[in-house]
C-alpha cells in the first residue's frame, strides 16, 4: 500500500467519514475528548460542505432524544459523546435500541469521574454494554474513519444503533496518515437510508407505545436475536468494505495477529493493540483484537484460542467488584473448550495511564507463566 | 522510526508544531504520528508534544520516553529534568535560545524568539523552530513544511509563517 | 402468535378509535337543559369525547349544546365536576 499523504487528527478523520455518510441531523453536546469531531462537523455545515441540521442541545440526554426524534421521522442521524456525557445518555440509549433506530454514535472513550479525569480508558462505553447498541472498538484513525462508514450500513441494514468506540486522545487527538476516500465511492457503499417505519402524518404509526409484560419480553428477545444476527452483518460489512476500498479488519469481529503457531496470546480492544503489535513477536505472543464487543464474538474467540496454553486479557475498564468486562466474557467463552487455555486478566491504561512496550513485555511474561490471575498495571 | 519530543509552554504552539511536522512528513510520503501529552492546557505551563516519523506504518501508541530529537521552544524550561529525560548519547537537541546551553548531546541553538518578534510581531516560535529542526535533522523537506503551513493556517498567517520557517531554515547552521 | 413489528411500532393507525371504552362506565354523565354551551367540559374531557353541536334544545346564542359520545366516555365525571352551570348530572349505568 502506498503511504496516504494526508495526516489528520483522528477526530477530523471521523468527521470526514460522517460528512460523506450525509446524516440529515446531528445533535450533540460538547464534552472532551469528543469535541473535535462535532466542531469539525459544525464547520463543515457552516461552510456548506454538509447539508445537515445541527441541533445544539442542552445535554447529552437531549442529544440522544433529538436523534431518536429525527431518526424516527426517517432521517439519518448522528451524535458523538464521551464519559459523563455517555453516562447521562444512558437512559435514552435503551430507548434508541428498543425502538430499533439505526443511529450512529462516536464515543471518544474516556474514564468516568470521580475523581475528575479527562483521559482515556474504556469505562464509559463498557458501562453501556447492556444497552442493546452494537459496539465496535477501533485501533487507529484509519479504522475509525472506515468503521464509521461501515457503522451506518450495519445499523441501517439490521435496524439497530451502533456505537463506534475510539480511544479518547490516543486516537481522537492523534495525527496520523489517513486515506480519505472519494465521496462518490462512499455513497456507492452506503445506500440511501430507507426506514422500515417512519413518522409521517400521511401514514400514521405509533412509536414508543407501552409494552405489557407478554409483549415486552418478546421485544427484548427480538433485540437479542438481532444482535446475534449482527455478528454476520458486521462480518459482511467488513468483507464488502474490503471489496470496495481494499482494507479489512480481521473478520470484522476479531482480528488475529501473529497467531500462527502461537502458544500464548493477548486478547484486547482498541488502540493499545498497536503498542502490543510493536513487541508481540519479541514477547512470544499472538494478538486477538476484539473489534465487536457487542455482539460478543464468543465463537470466534473460542476458535482463535483453540490449542493455546495461556491467554491474557488487557483492558482499560473494570467492573468494580468483579473483573474486567472483556476478561469475564472471554473467559466464559472459553469455558466450553475441551482443553481451555489458562486465562489471566490485566487492568491497564486506567484514567489515561500510559501503556508502554515494557509493560506489554512484563505482562506477556506473566501470561506465559500460566497462572490464572488478575492484576492491575499501575 | 525517529521519535521527536517537543517541549514548550502552553500557548507557544508545541502541539501545533508537532502536528505540522507530522503533516509535512506525510507530504514527503512518510508515515507520521503526532500527539500532545494529553492534559489540561494552561497558558504558560510546561507542555510536551510528540512526533514519530517512519518509513513503515507506526502502531506504537505510548508517549516518547527516549527521543531521538528534542525541540525546546523556550529555554527557561532547560532547568527541568523532564527536558533531558531519556535522551540517548546520539540524540540531538534543537533549542530556541540566545545563549549556548551545555548539553551532552549534539545541540542546535537558534534565537527563534528574535526572528519571530521581527517577522510576526509575536513571540510564537513554533513555526520558526520547525525550520531549525528541518535543517538540523534533514528529516523533512522545508517545502513540505511550508506546504503544511499553507494548508493549515488562514491565508495571511500562512504567508508570513511560511516565510518565517524558510528564513529560520536558511539561517540555521 | 402474531408477528411483532421491530421496535414495537404500531403500524396500523386508528387503534384508539377501534377500541371503544364506553363499557367502562359505572356512572353516565347526562347533559341537561341548563347547558349554555360554554365549552368548559369540552376542554376538560380527558378522552376528547364531548363536542358542542347544534341543537333545537339549545339555550345558547350559538344554538349549540354539549353532546357526549358514549362510545368512548369512560364515566370519569370530570365534566360534571367542572360544569359552572350544574348542567351535567350522573346516572347509574345499567
Amino acid at each position: 500500500m502506498t503511504v496516504p499523504k494526508t495526516v489528520l487528527e483522528g477526530s477530523e478523520a471521523v468527521a470526514e467519514a460522517v460528512r460523506q455518510c450525509k446524516p440529515g441531523v446531528i445533535a450533540a453536546y460538547p464534552i472532551t475528548p469528543q469535541t473535535h469531531v462535532v466542531e469539525t462537523l459544525a464547520r463543515m455545515i457552516a461552510d456548506g460542505e454538509l447539508d445537515a441540521e445541527m441541533i445544539r442541545v442542552e445535554s447529552e440526554q437531549s442529544a440522544m432524544a433529538a436523534c431518536i426524534g429525527s431518526q424516527a421521522t426517517g432521517v439519518r442521524s448522528y451524535t458523538a459523546t464521551a464519559s459523563q456525557g455517555l453516562a447521562l445518555m444512558h437512559e435514552i440509549l435503551f430507548i434508541a435500541s428498543g425502538m430499533r433506530l439505526p443511529i450512529v454514535m462516536t464515543v471518544a472513550n474516556r474514564s468516568l469521574s470521580a475523581p475528575l479525569n479527562i483521559w482515556n480508558d474504556q469505562q464509559d462505553s463498557i458501562a453501556s454494554r447492556d444497552s442493546g447498541w452494537i459496539q465496535l472498538y477501533v485501533e487507529d484513525a484509519q479504522e475509525a474513519y472506515d468503521t464509521h462508514i461501515q457503522a451506518f450500513r450495519i445499523a441501517e441494514e439490521i435496524h439497530n444503533p451502533v456505537m463506534v468506540c475510539m480511544d479518547g486522545f490516543v486516537v481522537s487527538h492523534t495525527y496520523e496518515n489517513v486515506l480519505i476516500e472519494e465521496d462518490s465511492k462512499v455513497s456507492e457503499f452506503l445506500p440511501e437510508y430507507k426506514p422500515l417505519f417512519s413518522l409521517n402524518p400521511k401514514k400514521p404509526v405509533t412509536m414508543g407505545a407501552l409494552g405489557t409484560p407478554e409483549y415486552f419480553v418478546r421485544f427484548r428477545k427480538q433485540q437479542q436475536d438481532t444482535l446475534k444476527k449482527a455478528l454476520e452483518t458486521i462480518s459482511k460489512a467488513n468483507e464488502e468494505f474490503a471489496k470496495a476500498f481494499s482494507r479489512k479488519y480481521g473478520n470484522g469481529l476479531i482480528e488475529t495477529i501473529g497467531m500462527e503457531g502461537a502458544k500464548h496470546a493477548i486478547i484486547t480492544m482498541g488502540s493499545v493493540t498497536g503498542t502490543i503489535r510493536e513487541v508481540a513477536e519479541e514477547a512470544g505472543v499472538g494478538i486477538i483484537r476484539v473489534r465487536s464487543f457487542r455482539p460478543f464474538p464468543a465463537e470466534e474467540i473460542r476458535k482463535a484460542c483453540e490449542g493455546l496454553e495461556s491467554v491474557g486479557v488487557i483492558e482499560k475498564d473494570i467492573s468494580i467488584g468483579a473483573s474486567g468486562a472483556l476478561y469475564d466474557e472471554a473467559r466464559s467463552a472459553l469455558y466450553s473448550l475441551k482443553n481451555r487455555p489458562k486465562v489471566s486478566g490485566f487492568i491497564a491504561g486506567i484514567g489515561g495511564r500510559d501503556i508502554t512496550p515494557s509493560h506489554i513485555l512484563e505482562i506477556a511474561k506473566k501470561i506465559k507463566e500460566g497462572e490464572e490471575r488478575t492484576e492491575w498495571v499501575m | 522510526m525517529i521519535e521527536i519530543r517537543f517541549h514548550g509552554r502552553g500557548g507557544q504552539g508545541a502541539v501545533t508544531a508537532a502536528s505540522l511536522l507530522a503533516k509535512a512528513a506525510g507530504l514527503d510520503g512518510k508515515y507520521a504520528q503526532a500527539f500532545p501529552a494529553f492534559g489540561v492546557e494552561r497558558r504558560g505551563a510546561p507542555v510536551r508534544a510528540f512526533c514519530r516519523i517512519s518509513e513503515r506504518k507506526i502502531t506504537l501508541r505510548s508517549q516518547i520516553y527516549s527521543p531521538d530529537f528534542i525541540v525546546v521552544l523556550d529555554d527557561t524550561l532547560l532547568g527541568l529534568p523532564e527536558i533531558t529525560e531519556g535522551l540517548k548519547k546520539d540524540s540531538v537537541a534543537v533549542i530556541n535560545t540566545k545563549s549556548r546551553p551545555q548539553l551532552k548531546q549534539k545541540t542546535f541553538c537558534y534565537d527563534a524568539t528574535s526572528l519571530a518578534l521581527e517577522m510576526l510581531g509575536k513571540d510564537i516560535v513554533n513555526t520558526a523552530m520547525l525550520g531549525v529542526f528541518a535543517k538540523a535533522s534533514g528529516l523533512v523537506s522545508i517545502s513540505s513544511i511550508e506546504k503544511a503551513i499553507e494548508e493549515n493556517f488562514p491565508p495571511r498567517l500562512a504567508e508570513v509563517n511560511a516565510k518565517l520557517v524558510r528564513t529560520a531554515y536558511e539561517r540555521t547552521e | 402468535m402474531e408477528k411483532l413489528n421491530e421496535g414495537a411500532v404500531v403500524a396500523e393507525p386508528g387503534s384508539s378509535s377501534r377500541k371503544k371504552t364506553g363499557s367502562w362506565r359505572t356512572f353516565r354523565p347526562v347533559v341537561t337543559d341548563k347547558c349554555v354551551a360554554c365549552g368548559i367540559c369540552v376542554l376538560h374531557c380527558p378522552e376528547p369525547c364531548i363536542e358542542l353541536k347544534p341543537s333545537k334544545d339549545s339555550k345558547a346564542s350559538s344554538g349549540k349544546i354539549a353532546v357526549i359520545d358514549y362510545d368512548y366516555c369512560k364515566g370519569c365525571l370530570i365534566c360534571m365536576n367542572v360544569c359552572p352551570h350544574d348542567a351535567i348530572r350522573k346516572e347509574m349505568e345499567r
